[in-house]
């Protein structure tokens, strides 16, 4: 009896967590909306969203300015940042399954940079052949190229193991990022200020227009590695005893590969390369609600959202009126987690 | 859970078709519920052997003959169903429960991409209650002591409801108590087991048959007085080896001591 209701316990705490954190969420894109240059009150903000769903519900006591700036510049710019954040959360922690190396990053493994690289060669030099449509595919197809390229190498250097396919991403990434200087090297100087915005991470550029992309790549692919999460479970203990368990170990690292490359890719194509979002993430997911991937993604998802909307809630405001890129702040909120890690880890 | 019994027939194996074999072609039977040990210096071929039989390295040639069937030929899956392997690996900081790892073991069970059920949870509660870990059962596994952590990985084999079990130095890293309980285990789960060990005391206590490798070639297949013989054991191990008999026990012991 006892067993059943450590299991209810150990259930209900993750729907304690999961219904917080949407509480959560819901009031980090209120508070993302309604700071900034202009500041706008919260009811003003929830008038506003109310409106645009149910027509004449609230009474509109702001100005058309107001309006515009909540419902065009601001919300698709928080939903910009929770989708970013969600995706990078999850392909934080399904690389971290498969690298079986809970530092392991998107932007650590030169899937970012390889986004990035294909980003700046769209922008700098092949122009938008293929319409709005250009930057994300090149990112995606950069992405992709830098994942194939950590898999060749690691396989080239006959270290297929998890942990050294850890340094073959960080030596592609060096690589990657030296090519992606060469590119902005050759480039118009006068453009490199678009490229600038790509390597320190913004969100805004966000559009409604464009928001559909990054969703669907998030449902999409977040649906497909949430289906696999037994098997993420199973590579957490290692290649062999996977293998054991009838998973086909080297095919199934390769799909996680390409879906986290997908992701990152679509996701560096609107908002640049935006760091250790998924190292972090899925560790303090981790920390609350243990281990199991059935329950890590979803709530890296989720908390991947918040993080990112506090981030540039943080990028928008410490220098306002400027816009301060979310890549630094990201960056150093990362860097000081990953010295405090190294220190839990420690004791 | 039936034992079935394992063949090997002529199986070797080599990094790479030209390359020269780490492994040397090499037969041997074992009887349903009867227990192999496989001995022999560091780089032997223990590993690339067990490799074989746990389907993780594909022979060079030969065949891998688990109760009657090629485990080779068909998908890993349901080799995965019939033979369970408890390996040295260590698993990453990961934060999955005893009891989640355990789980795992039925992975191979599952159909598509169904979650475990209530049949699953009564096997694994079995799993959990033989190992005798129910009571640490959503213990984070990073935080157990290296016995009990062998104990949840022996669990996880066990809910795999295997016909073969293989174990890839099991007292490795185990304290002297835990080196006892893991062995006395091993006798009673009444299945077919293969287990590489370096103590050649303890495979002759527990082990029905004993393979004795060196350099990848196969130096003796039978019953353990036979193989662990002085002559034998000295120079596969390039040791002087006495057969010896404790004086408390009565009970045979091979002692080692470096040539002069």
């Amino acid at each position: 009896m006892t067993e059943t209701a450590v299991d209810i316990t150990c259930n209900r705490k993750f729907r304690l967590t999961m219904f917080c954190g949407v509480i959560l969420l819901l009031f980090s894109v209120s508070v993302a909306i309604s700071v900034g240059a202009v500041s706008v009150p919260l009811h003003v903000v929830w008038g506003v969203l109310i409106n645009k769903i149910a027509p004449d519900t609230a009474l509109q006591t702001w100005s058309v300015g107001r309006e515009s700036i909540v419902w065009e510049i601001r919300f698709p710019r928080a939903l910009l940042a929770s989708f970013v954040g969600a995706g990078l959360g999850i392909v934080g922690a399904s690389l971290q399954a498969v690298t079986r190396n809970p530092l392991a990053d998107p932007h650590l493994l030169g899937i970012s940079s390889g986004g990035a690289f294909g980003a700046i060669l769209a922008l700098l030099h092949t122009g938008m052949f293929l319409g709005l449509l250009t930057v994300p595919l090149f990112a995606f197809l950069g992405a992709l190229g830098a994942t194939l390229l950590v898999l060749a190498v690691s396989r080239f250097a006959s270290a297929t193991s998890a942990d050294r396919l850890i340094l073959a991403g960080v030596a592609v990434s060096f690589i990657v990022m030296s090519l992606a200087n060469i590119l902005i090297f050759l480039g118009d100087p006068r453009a490199t200020h678009i490229v600038v915005f790509w390597m320190l991470g913004g969100l805004g550029l966000a559009q409604w227009s464009q928001l559909l992309y990054p969703l669907s790549v998030l449902v999409i692919c977040g649906a497909w590695l949430w289906v696999n999460a037994p098997n993420l479970n199973a590579m957490t203990i290692g290649d062999e005893t996977a293998t054991t368990l009838g998973i086909p170990v080297a095919r199934f690292r390769l799909m996680i590969f390409v879906t986290g490359a997908l992701i990152t890719g679509v996701m560096v194509a609107f908002s640049g390369i935006i760091g250790f979002v998924g190292l972090m993430v899925p560790h303090i997911v981790r920390m609350l609600i243990g281990g199991d991937y059935m329950r890590v993604l979803p709530a890296s998802a989720l908390f991947g959202a918040i993080y990112l909307l506090w981030s540039d809630i943080i990028a928008r405001t410490i220098m306002a009126p400027e816009d301060m890129p979310i890549g630094i702040v990201t960056g150093l909120i990362g860097g000081a987690f990953f010295v405090w890690l190294l220190r839990q880890r420690n004791t | 859970m039936k034992p079935a019994g394992l063949i090997a027939e002529d199986i070797s194996w080599a990094p790479r078709k030209n390359l020269p074999k780490l492994l040397h072609p090499v037969s041997f039977e074992v009887k349903p519920g009867q227990v192999l040990g496989v001995v022999g210096p560091n780089g032997a071929g223990k590993s690339t052997l067990l490799r074989m039989i746990y389907r993780y390295q594909a022979p060079t040639s030969g065949r891998v003959l688990v109760g009657g069937e090629d485990i080779w030929a068909g998908p890993p899956r349901a080799a995965a169903r019939k033979v369970a392997a408890v390996l040295q690996e260590q698993p990453g900081a990961f934060g999955l429960s005893v009891r989640e790892v355990v789980t795992l073991g039925r992975t191979p069970h599952r159909l598509g991409y169904s979650t475990p059920g209530a049949a699953d949870a009564e096997i694994v509660n079995n799993a959990l209650d033989r190992m005798e870990l129910r009571h640490i059962e959503f213990r984070d596994l990073g935080n157990l002591s290296g016995g009990e952590r062998q104990r949840v990985m022996v669990a996880r084999a066990l809910a795999q409801q295997p016909q073969l079990l293989v174990m890839d130095e099991p007292t490795n890293h185990l304290d002297i108590r835990h080196q006892l309980e893991i062995l006395s285990l091993i006798q009673s789960l009444g299945l077919t087991i293969v287990v590489s060990l370096h103590d050649l005391n303890m495979a002759a206590e527990i082990c029905d048959a004993v393979l004795m490798l060196q350099d990848g070639h196969c130096r003796g297949f039978g019953a353990p007085e036979d193989v662990l013989s002085e002559a034998q054991v000295s120079q596969t191990f390039r040791v002087n080896a006495w057969r010896e008999v404790l004086s408390r026990s009565n009970t045979e012991h091979l002692s080692f001591h470096l040539p002069d």
